[in-house]
């Protein structure tokens, strides 16, 4: 009984969940995205090594030859977020730095298809993301 | 002749000749007001079946646990009984030995029930591209809601049990 009222009188843990939302840290790994740069290109070159780096063989890419002093770009970008496991590889392994992921975690869907992010959606999540070196308008 | 007829029937009148005394029932407020309290009552009281299967299953009881609370949600009385309960949470691998007991523990659950695939193993197999490993529990059974994460956080989850509820209360 003391117990009880002892813990009455404590400071609430809830968090009140829809309405109050967790504080996310600066490096958590939410959903991967891809993002473009201050000029609006997309960064991604389709490189293939974040498809073949992927544990869980969620990333699907499609090339395509582009104008321009870049090789190729990506015509189809699909990442499998019922696959992925936000392990952060393709972040890593990015030589173009134009795969992020982001703080986004409550995510769910009522289907397998509604789950399976192409090019433009996973552009739309991951936005504009400034860098000092500005490597890409030189291309 | 009967074109005219038809012309001649009073369009606008909700009393008129043209309908049926089975359209005055169905849109009678008795019965559609019965289907929103069941529904409003069992969104309200979701008794979920934790088929814990691996980690994600840690995060599902941290779902129930005070600091998430799903009792906000009415969610909280997990029944570790089928007969008990209506919404079945797959959280984990679900390997192919496994699989016919989640079968059955599926057909054993009384109807209406839901199903909640969780975690990205549950989902579509995840990582486990394996011989021993069910590429997503909906090859054995209906899923409603899938919750991508490896492990989902428990507000992914919680998000997950809304969605269920908002398909419950629109059916």
């Amino acid at each position: 009984m003391w117990l009880t009222l002892r813990h009455i009188f404590r400071p609430k843990v809830t968090l009140q969940y829809p309405e109050q939302k967790w504080q996310v840290p600066e490096n958590y790994r939410g959903i991967p995205a891809l993002v473009r740069d201050p000029d609006g290109r997309t960064k991604c070159v389709a490189c293939f090594l974040c498809q073949w780096v992927c544990p869980p063989r969620a990333i699907t890419i499609g090339a395509t030859p582009v104008d321009g002093k870049v090789e190729k770009g990506p015509e189809t970008f699909e990442i499998n977020m019922l696959r992925c496991i936000m392990c952060g590889y393709c972040e890593e392994v990015c030589p173009e730095e134009a795969i992020f992921l982001t703080k986004e975690y409550e995510l769910t869907g009522t289907s397998r298809a509604a789950l399976i992010f192409g090019k433009e959606k996973l552009l739309q999540i991951g936005g504009v993301r400034p860098d000092a070196i500005r490597k890409w308008a030189h291309k | 002749m009967s074109e005219t007829a038809v012309v001649k029937s009073p369009v606008g009148d909700p009393y008129g000749s043209s309908r049926g005394d089975e359209d005055i029932l169905r849109d009678s407020l008795f019965t559609t007001r019965v289907d929103e309290v069941v529904a409003w009552s069992r969104k309200n009281s979701l008794w979920p079946m934790p088929m814990g299967l691996a980690c994600c299953a840690i995060e599902l009881m941290a779902m129930v646990g005070p600091r998430f609370d799903v009792a906000r949600f009415g969610a909280e009385a997990l029944r570790f009984s089928p007969r008990q309960a209506d919404l079945m949470i797959v959280a984990g691998t679900v390997t192919k030995k496994m699989a016919p007991a989640v079968k059955k523990i599926y057909d054993q659950m009384p109807s209406p029930k839901w199903v909640i695939a969780m975690g990205a193993c549950a989902s579509s197999g995840g990582m486990f591209h394996s011989y021993s490993t069910v590429q997503g529990v909906d090859e054995i059974i209906p899923v409603d809601v899938y919750i991508p994460g490896c492990p989902p956080r428990p507000e992914a989850l919680i998000a997950g049990i809304l969605e269920i509820q908002m398909k419950i209360a629109s059916r």
